[in-house]
């Protein structure tokens, strides 16, 4: 049969010298490598209080963007849900009155907005379709949950928060 | 004209047609169908005198007639050039007329806003379509746009001055399929025009609910859809009902998003033009599914923004979880309980015009 790849080696199948079949010699090579692996440089890092640096493209858990005096950036046009591959984005849109002009940039405003995060698969195209800079994919890691039904967010938990009043608290 | 059976032939980028005398170019084009049909924003072929405003159909024509061979020095308006036995036309096929069409764009482009991320026209939009196929990438327009005051002019139709292009189409329609009252018309002059009801009154023909049909921009929509939903997020339906007005033909397309209809308008045609008017009770009053007996899903064109989601000829294939692990899959999450979006008790194309904030907090109690 001709061989499928030139990186296969036959099996060698002639019996055992007196060096291995004395065995411990076996042992004691398998054994250095064990040890040699402990002077080596670890691979993993202690999470909570160690961090790897981020890729400078990482995707991480969604926001919604206010503007410098703190309107919300998002006028529910839908680009985003319907760029989503995963369909994790809906929203409802409501008109703004007349007096909440401070609440909303635009007339036009997302009244819910959720992102349901056990769809979503962070691909970013949320973030790239949106033509207010209302989404971003921040560089927080998505949190994990004991419950399915707090993994839906809503516009409460994706909002950033208020710039003005973020300055008086403190 | 002397013989009845007189044909003209137009050659359009190469393909050749045979029309009657008295058609226009455009129309002559159309038959032909497909990339060769100039782009119109202002003509409509079911309203009289429309045309010849907007010129985005533009077209070069180097070869007068058969008899006149010269060919025309300027580029004509397809829509209101008639069509002469032996005429050659050149649409895409013409860099010149490549060239011109991109010059309309940008001045049809200079005093529009650009809200289409609010604006409900999105997605089904003639002027969107255009500046997409035909239009620049960026603007070089460094002034102020025109802006003009508010008007109300009633509860079905929202009336956007700043989206206009000024194609009068729908004066026309308010002339001619709306007659009788003539209160809906153009304006002052220049860059200060603008469609306006005169004296500010509102629109009360029967008929006048087309006006939003015919426009090609986001300039008149439909108040009780306003920001309801996006257009490619609703489901085109066909549906008709017997309309007890005598003109009105009864025959629409829904815009459904389950069994909820959030919008009615008349069934458009290939040239986005519609079909058959419709009068304001069948666009406006009856947004509920029992009114309509509905025929099935519209046919949208396979580009269109609309068609996402809308798969056509497929079958549903047979659930085998439940005989493969012996019971019924147990549902991990119900999303309705969690969601506020889209709650199954909650009808937001009940709610006569737009949501506001009070609607939603009236909602979660």
């Amino acid at each position: 049969m001709e061989k499928l790849t030139n990186r296969s080696v036959s099996v060698d199948r002639s019996p055992m010298t007196l060096g291995e079949k004395a065995y411990l010699p076996a042992i004691l090579k398998g054994l250095t490598i064990t040890v040699g692996h402990i002077f080596k440089k670890k691979a993993t890092v202690k999470y909570p209080e160690q961090k790897r640096p981020f890729s400078p493209v990482f995707r991480g858990l969604h926001i919604l963007n206010r503007d410098e005096e703190g309107r919300e950036r998002c006028t529910a046009c839908g680009l985003c849900a319907l760029a989503c591959p995963a369909e994790a984005i809906t929203m409802e849109a409501a008109e703004r009155k007349p007096g909440e002009e401070h609440l909303y940039r635009e007339e036009k405003y997302a009244a819910k907005y959720e992102i349901n995060m056990l769809r979503c698969i962070f691909c970013g195209y949320c973030e790239e379709a949106c033509p207010k800079d209302a989404v971003y994919l921040s560089e927080t890691l998505m949190p994990t949950h004991y419950k399915r039904e707090t993994m839906v967010y809503k516009k409460d938990d994706l909002l950033i928060p208020h710039p003005k009043k973020h300055e008086s608290d403190k | 004209m002397s013989e009845q059976a007189q044909k003209f032939k137009v050659t359009i980028d190469n393909i050749t047609v045979e029309v009657d005398p008295g058609t226009t170019i455009l129309q002559a084009a159309r038959k032909i169908g497909g990339d060769v049909t100039p782009p119109a924003m202002c003509y409509y072929s079911k309203l009289e005198g429309s045309g010849g405003k907007c010129r985005t159909c533009l077209v070069e024509v180097c070869k007068g007639s058969e008899k006149d061979p010269r060919p025309m020095p300027k580029l004509m308006a397809s829509c209101r050039t008639g069509v002469m036995d032996g005429m050659e036309v050149k649409n895409i096929t013409s860099p010149r007329v490549l060239e011109a069409r991109k010059g309309v764009v940008e001045m049809l482009l200079i005093n529009h806003p650009l809200d289409c991320p609010v604006c409900d026209q999105a997605g089904e939009c003639h002027l969107q379509d255009l500046s997409y196929e035909h239009g620049t990438e960026g603007t070089r327009y460094e002034f102020d746009r025109r802006t003009f005051e508010k008007e109300d002019i009633g509860d079905y139709i929202s009336l956007h001055m700043t989206r206009c292009i000024l194609c009068y189409r729908c004066v026309y329609t308010a002339n001619q399929i709306a007659d009788g009252d003539r209160e809906h018309g153009v304006l002052e002059r220049g860059d200060k025009a603008e469609i306006s009801t005169l004296l500010g009154k509102n629109l009360k023909n029967d008929f006048i609910g087309n006006v939003i049909d015919v426009c090609p921009v986001g300039a008149l929509t439909d108040k009780t859809f306003r920001f309801k939903n996006r257009v490619w997020f609703t489901k085109p339906m066909n549906a008709h009902r017997d309309c007890d007005n005598p003109k009105c033909c009864g025959k629409v397309r829904l815009w459904m998003r389950g069994d909820e209809v959030f919008r009615v308008t008349a069934r458009k045609d290939e040239w986005g033009e519609v079909e058959d008017w419709i009068c304001n009770e069948c666009r406006f009053e009856k947004k509920e599914t029992k009114d309509w007996v509905i025929e099935g899903p519209a046919n949208i064109s396979r580009h269109s923004v609309i068609s996402q989601g809308h798969y056509v000829n497929t079958k549903k294939q047979p659930v085998l979880i439940d005989k493969v692990i012996g019971k019924e899959p147990r549902m991990l999450l119900d999303i309705h309980k969690v969601s506020d979006v889209n709650k199954p008790n909650v009808h937001l194309s009940e709610i006569k015009g737009p949501a506001h904030s009070d609607d939603f907090e009236n909602k979660d109690k």
